[in-house]
Parts: C-alpha cells; structure tokens; sequence
C-alpha cells in the first residue's frame, strides 16, 4: 500500500471547508433540535390529549424511519410540496444546505424530545405542587424552575446524542453535500487517494467524538447537586 | 377566613375525604392530627386546590373553590404551603427561591423583592445562608428557607403539611419555633402535624381526623385532657405513650 502524505496537505483547506459545514449542520441541528424537541416534550407531557398525541405520532414516526430516508424525503419531496402550496404545482428550488438543516432539526428534535421529556420525568411531583402553590404559571414553572433542572438531570445524554448527530451528519453524502465526508470522498475519486482520505476523516472524526465523551465523563461526575 | 363545608372526594373507589366540615377564624392556629392515611394532607390541599374537589365548598376569604373551578391563581396568591420534604429548588440560591415567585406573580421588581427576601430569612434566622444553595443547609434551615419562601408572597393563611416529619429530631425544633413567632404573630395557620406539643401550645383547635371524616373538633386543651370520641382516645393514647 502506498500512502502519500502530501496527497493530503494539499487539500487541507478543502477538508476543512468540509469539516466547517459539518460543524454548522452540528450547531443548527443541536440548537434547533433542543428547541423544537423541549416543545415536543411539553406537549407530550401535556395534559390536552390531542396535543400530546400529535407529540407521541411525530416521535414515533421519526425514531422509527432511518435519518437517511429523511434526508431523501425533504429533498426530493419539500420542493414540490411548497411548489404545490405557492407555485401551482411546479416545484421550488430549495437549497441542499437549507435541506440539511431542516432535516436535521426535524429528525434529531424527536430524539432530544425524548431526552427532555425524560429530564421532567426525573423532577419530583413535589416541584410541580411547589411552583402551583407558589401561584407560578405553567410558563414560568416550566421556564424558570423545571426545564433548567431537567436538563441539567439529563445533560451527559445530551451530549452523548450530540455526538451522535455529529457523527449522523456524514449521512448528507447521499445528496453530494460537501460536508467533511463528502469532501474526502470528491478529493478520494478524484485523485485516487481513497486510503489516505478515509484514513484522514475517520481520524478527525474519532479526535472529536472522543474529545466529547470525555468531556461526558467528567460532567456526570460533577453534576450532583452540592458539588460546586 | 377559611371555611369547609361539605367536602368529599375519592380517588376512584376509595373515599379520602368524607363530608368534612371546619372553620377557621382570622389569626386563629388549627392543627389537623390523627392516624397516617386518615385524609389529613389531602384536606390541606385542598384548601388551595392543589387536591380538587369531587362535592361540597371551601371558601377562603372571597374566594370560592367547588368541584369544577380551576382558575386557582388568586387564591394561590393568598395561600401559602410549606410541604413535608421542603420542595425549595435546587438549582437556585436561597435568595433566589425566595425571590422568584415576587418577581414572577407580584411582579415586584427585583430589588423590592430581594429587600423583601433578606428580611425574612433574617426572620427565620438565616442571613448567613443566602448565598447557598439548598442541598448546602441542614433539614431544617432548608424548612426555613420554605417558610420564607411562603411568606414572600403576604399570604392571608399558612399551610403546613407535616413540616416537621422529614426532619431528624434536633432540627424539629428550630422549625416549629419561626411557626409558633409566626403564629404569635396573628398569621391564620392550618398545619398537619404529628408535633403534639406545638399542638397542646400553640394551636387553638385541634381536628383529629380518621377514615377520612372529620371526627372531633376542639380546642387544644380539652382534645388532650377529655377527648371525646374513642378514636381519638386511641389515637392519643398511642401516640402520647413515651
């Protein structure tokens, strides 16, 4: 086998770029996938049964259908379904960034619904009594007293899912999105290094997964209450 | 101030709480005792709808609770509740659940609010804690810090659900001395309480309850000296053993 280092020095700031979309597909999918999944959480948790329902349907459909076979649907499907409300059936142009992201956000969301909702399972009845008798509304209970002490009860698997979706962002290579592996995977075919490539990325990938799950070690051991 | 007339409710099958009926005046202190199980913290809940009501009605000051009514926030306002196992928030300072609900329901802006909190946690003995966060105090500073927390709101009536039954015996008593200054103090007071020398001391009534009923009334001294019903001839005389 022949590796050739110098195949990679020259395509740095390519892998790079790549590794950069890859990182904003991360940031956009945890942030929009916390936010919309403490939504689904609530209304999972609620006690107005069609919304609850609807919250149950949405988790369990998209925990049940592979991330890719999503990925497919919004691309192939979302520009002719705007298409079909605003243009009179001709499909929309819509970009594989934008794709990405609302996939991302839509898909990992169902995940971390589950992850909060298991936060607020782990509060005791006696905090929702308090913030009642205190004559704090649901907003504010759920703001300021119980959604800061769910996640905090549920902030190692937070992260652990977060790497997760780091790693899931990978999936984007079906629709030639030039995240970091399909950056390598251009470069591989075009210049015949797939060793070298393969090699680089999946040890880019390792460095960050694992820099993350040891920072999920040392936070599991400082989260108990009163270790401050 | 607080009346109870009629109440029941049951939790399917089971009957809590049977046709009660009680009174309670402006600065009077009613203490509810009687076996565990009897009804006597779902009838404290009751009083500010943290428990619903499946018949009769309960009336504090101008407010109205019957079966149905569910927009509980200005009662809530007048009624404060310290519960058995503290319930403070954990991952705020002390000042801080002291100060939330003022902020948030009163809408008292924060340095109001805050004034407010110091001076009741020097009330209750805890100045030097302020800073803190519950899991750092003892059982009974965290009860303390509840209290305070309760008082911050101005309530009319104080409920008390056995604030002293998850507390180890030496802190009992710095608990029941800011209830008994608060009751001295003219607060109107309903506590649930096994404490039967806060009761004989401080209280003016006694309800002793069992199978979910009312079954006697009376004030304090004469529901220790000459309990009337037999049940609670028992009862005392279990409890009052050692």
């Amino acid at each position: 086998m022949n590796f050739n280092l110098s195949a990679i020095t020259s395509v740095v700031p390519f892998l790079l770029s790549g590794l950069l979309f890859t990182i904003e597909i991360t940031v956009v999918g945890v942030i929009g996938g916390i936010v919309f999944g403490s939504l689904l959480a609530v209304a999972r948790l609620s006690s107005n049964r069609l919304l609850s329902a609807f919250a149950t349907a949405y988790i369990n459909l998209m925990r049940s259908i592979p991330l890719i076979m999503v990925i497919f649907w919004v691309f192939f499907l979302v520009p002719w379904a705007i298409g079909w409300l605003t243009n009179g059936g001709r499909p929309v142009a819509v970009g594989a960034s934008l794709t990405i992201y609302v996939t991302f956000v839509l898909f990992e969301a169902a995940y971390y619904a589950e992850i909060v909702r298991a936060g607020f399972r782990s509060i005791s009845s006696g905090q929702y009594a308090a913030c009642e008798a205190l004559g704090l509304s649901k907003l504010h209970a759920y703001v300021y007293i119980l959604f800061p002490q769910a996640i905090r009860n549920v902030l190692p698997i937070l992260l652990t899912q977060t790497i997760i979706l780091f790693q899931d962002t990978s999936l984007v290579y079906v629709i030639s999105a030039t995240d970091l592996l399909g950056a390598a995977t251009k470069i591989a075919q075009r210049d015949g290094k797939l060793v070298e490539m393969y090699l680089t990325v999946g040890v880019i990938y390792f460095l960050f997964c694992y820099s993350a799950s040891q920072l999920v070690k040392r936070l599991q051991g400082r989260l108990a209450y009163g270790a401050r | 101030m607080i009346s109870i007339s009629h109440v029941s409710k049951s939790y399917g099958a089971f009957q809590v709480l049977k046709d009660c009926n009680a009174d309670v005046a402006r600065g009077e202190v009613v203490v509810i005792c009687g076996p565990s199980g009897s009804g006597k913290s779902t009838l404290i809940k009751t009083v500010n709808g943290l428990e619903t009501i499946d018949a009769g009605e309960i009336k504090v000051g101008d407010f109205r609770l019957a079966p149905g009514v569910t927009h509980v926030a200005a009662l809530r306002r007048s009624v404060g509740m310290v519960f058995q196992s503290f319930e403070l928030f954990p991952h705020l300072t002390v000042l801080s659940n002291v100060t939330i609900a003022q902020t948030k329901v009163l809408k008292r802006p924060k340095a109001v609010a805050e004034e407010k909190a110091r001076s009741l946690l020097a009330r209750v003995g805890l100045s030097a804690h302020i800073t803190k966060y519950p899991a750092q105090l003892s059982g009974g500073q965290q009860q303390r810090v509840a209290i305070a927390r309760a008082l911050a709101l101005d309530p009319e009536v104080m409920l008390f659900d056995e604030p002293t039954s998850a507390l180890d015996p030496e802190m009992v008593n710095e608990v029941l001395d800011v209830m008994t200054s608060l009751a001295k103090q003219g607060m109107t007071m309903i506590c649930v309480t096994h404490e039967m020398g806060f009761a004989r001391n401080v209280a003016n009534r006694v309800l002793f309850m069992d199978g979910g009923e009312i079954v006697e009334t009376a004030d304090a001294a004469t529901f220790f000296a000459a309990p009337r019903s037999e049940r609670a001839k028992s009862f005392l005389a279990r409890i009052l053993k050692h």
